[in-house]
């Protein structure tokens, strides 16, 4: 309706929705950037989290089409926003993914050979190792954003306790469509939770474009709805990742309540291994979509400003094949579980009316050829 | 009432008797918290939660906005940082939105990590109609829920037992989905004693000993199945009654034995009949007990047909004329010698 000018109305509400970019598409800083990021180390930081994630990445793929992996979802063009999670959460805090921010998950404490366990259809791969801060973070979510709404009981339990730790729980644009994330959206101010909320805003949910996801403007605005600051910033752009994100995390543990960050980025790659892309998506717009890589982008910074040479190029790209390399060979060794393990925490202790059927697992031997 | 060394023994309703095992186990034990749509001032739909909020704040008694699969969500995120949340849902109808909650996510968080994570949750929920409610205020579901791997489920039916029984539902390190008959909440009272002392899960009880046939029962629908045996004793039957209590994991060694000493049995459950837990006892019982039995183990139970509204659901809920009829049944096939 147009805004009407008589005294039946009166306007009761208005929002506005800010894009955040630093870093345009050529590499070049659009605004003086916040302290943390003019050190060139943080920037370094950020590029070699991105780029051991690609190799990972692009191995993954390929284990996968040779039969040594099961389904995988890349995370092909949208590795600044797992890179600027895990530079902008701290120890303490929690992180919830979706599953496609595995830069994140690295910088957390979650070995590779983890990741590979999961989509090699391993349990182990969600154990985590002790004493990082992956160990309290939680495990990849593959229902679309049904974890979103656990978010506000480990907050809950946060403020409950006076602990000033902060969750971050992460989704992609077609989670913004679900019950479940609406209903955490919803409520989450109505106790001033410790939460970010990140969307990241690949512009595809399998072959479903965001502009069918909803008639929404931005994704940011469903923030508006829950009485929160919502916001926009550049996913491809990492020093604006970050920073929109660790002023919503600083909110959030300063008792400001929770946020909505959607990031926007580009799904480069299908939507797992499993899919075929090219069914649905014009090529045109992908290849323009590579013009707009975050690590190029981020590159591009560092070597005009002198920060990174060829020689740091290669020896990141020599490091991380070998990380990577070494990560693969330590998936590929590891042997199945012994067959009881389906049964031994299924319950804290097996209830007795399940006994014989473990033991009937076990009889039957361990896992040949033949399964 | 009268008072047994420092805890005190009270005639209590089933709803009160939950009253107050929340009430003692939130005394007890800080980490638990009560969440769920209406339960803090209101003190729930049922009064289950009445006094709560006055004795334990708003902090752990939490009026959540009106959406059930958020109220099992933060159940679930409440128990993986150690708490231990007790959920309420208002009407059994209103489970389904936490149906993909509970088996998606509750179920799987220890299974998934292999033990780094848990949920020591428990949803609370009346199941069952014959209160005369609304649509969708009448529904059994615990066999949507016991059919789900890594789920207790619990159906106490006394007050004794649904003191018992919710202490150790929450006191219980995995998630317990934990449905109250509705129309026994003010049915009937019973001595009920303050100990903080939880009874067993994952055990029938045989509340009655008799040798002639065994009565299988869980719920709302122990009541009649209580009521029958009073019939048949008059008729010279003994019937051995079976509250089943935690329907998943089954206990059904004490079925079993209860039947290798009858030789007959009647399973009666309120809910539509077919894939009901009766359907699993029954098919346990032909699988282990087949030996044991001298007539066909029969089921007592609601029609598959949707829950009728208020006018018709004494067509649907059983009663005991329709839990004597299978027992006569029974006795026709092979009579009491």
């Amino acid at each position: 309706m147009n805004a009407p000018n008589d005294t039946a109305h009166r306007k009761v509400a208005s929002f506005e929705i800010f894009h955040t970019q630093y870093l345009d598409p050529e590499g070049r800083p659009t605004a003086e950037w916040p302290v943390w990021a003019q050190k060139p180390e943080s920037l370094r930081e950020l590029y070699r989290l991105m780029v051991r994630t690609r190799v990972f990445d692009k191995k993954a793929v390929s284990l996968q089409r040779t039969g040594q992996l099961g389904t995988y979802a890349a995370c092909l063009g949208q590795e600044a926003i797992g890179a600027a999670i895990g530079h902008a959460l701290a120890a303490d805090d929690v992180f919830m993914p979706a599953y496609r921010e595995y830069a994140a998950q690295f910088a957390r404490g979650v070995p590779m050979k983890d990741v590979l366990l999961y989509w090699g259809g391993d349990e182990r791969g969600m154990v985590y190792p002790e004493g990082t801060p992956a160990y309290h973070d939680f495990p990849l979510s593959v229902p679309i954003g049904t974890h979103v709404p656990h978010s506000i009981g480990v907050a809950y339990a946060f403020k409950l306790r006076g602990e000033k730790r902060v969750v971050l729980v992460s989704c992609g644009d077609g989670a913004s469509s679900k019950g479940d994330f609406l209903e955490a959206v919803s409520s989450a101010k109505v106790w001033d939770l410790p939460i970010v909320f990140l969307v990241n805003n690949n512009q595809w949910a399998i072959s479903l474009p965001r502009q069918k996801q909803t008639g929404a403007q931005t994704l940011a605005q469903k923030a508006i709805a829950g009485g929160m600051p919502g916001e926009q910033v550049d996913g491809n752009d990492a020093v604006a990742t970050r920073e929109v994100l660790s002023q919503a995390i600083a909110r959030a543990r300063n008792g400001e309540g929770p946020s909505l960050v959607e990031a926007i980025t580009y799904r480069l790659h299908d939507h797992t291994t499993a899919d075929d892309a090219r069914r649905y998506r014009p090529d045109e717009e992908v290849q323009a979509a590579w013009g707009n890589c975050p690590i190029k982008r981020t590159k591009a910074y560092l070597q005009r400003s002198g920060h990174w040479s060829d020689a740091d190029e290669q020896r990141l790209l020599a490091e991380a094949a070998a990380e990577v390399e070494a990560q693969v060979q330590a998936f590929l060794d590891t042997e199945p579980e012994p067959p009881a393990a389906i049964f031994d925490t299924l319950y804290e202790s097996l209830p007795k009316s399940l006994v014989w059927q473990r033991e009937e697992v076990i009889a039957a031997g361990p896992i040949g050829e033949d399964h | 009432m009268a008072e047994s060394g420092k805890t005190a023994t009270k005639n209590l309703a089933l709803i009160e008797a939950i009253n107050l095992a929340l009430h003692s186990e939130m005394g007890r034990d800080e980490d638990v918290v009560v969440l769920g749509e209406d339960i803090g001032k209101n003190g729930g739909v049922f009064r289950a939660t009445v006094g709560l909020l006055d004795a334990y704040g708003e902090g752990r008694v939490i009026d959540t906005p009106l959406a059930e699969t958020l109220v099992a969500a933060m159940a679930i995120g409440l128990s993986t940082q150690g708490l231990r949340p007790v959920a309420e849902i208002q009407f059994s109808g209103f489970l389904y939105p936490c149906v993909d909650q509970v088996v998606n996510h509750a179920t799987r968080y220890r299974n998934r990590t292999r033990g780094r994570m848990s949920c020591p949750l428990v949803i609370r929920a009346p199941n069952g109609g014959g209160i005369h409610a609304p649509e969708h205020h009448s529904e059994s579901l615990e066999t949507t829920f016991a059919h789900m791997p890594g789920l207790r489920v619990v159906c106490p039916s006394s007050p004794a037992r649904a003191y018992g029984l919710l202490l150790a539902a929450i006191r219980d390190p995995d998630p317990v989905i934990f449905l109250e008959p509705t129309r026994c909440y003010r049915l009937f009272k019973q001595s009920v004693e303050d100990n903080g002392e939880a009874l067993p899960l994952d055990t029938c009880f045989v509340e009655r000993e008799g040798s002639d046939i065994t009565l299988v029962s869980w719920g709302a629908m122990m009541h009649d199945t209580r009521r029958a045996a009073d019939l048949l004793a008059e008729e010279g039957i003994a019937a051995e009654v079976i509250d089943v209590a935690t329907l998943k994991p089954l206990d059904l060694e004490t079925i079993l034995t209860s039947v290798a000493k009858t030789g007959r049995c009647v399973i009666a459950q309120e809910s539509a009949r077919a894939g009901g837990w009766g359907s699993e006892i029954a098919a346990g019982l032909a699988e282990h007990g087949l030996l044991s039995l001298f007539a066909p183990v029969m089921r007592v139970s609601g029609y598959d047909t949707i829950m009728p509204l208020a006018r018709m659901e004494k067509l649907f809920i059983p009663g005991v004329e329709r839990i004597l009829k299978e027992v006569r049944k029974v006795f026709e096939i092979a009579p009491k010698n």
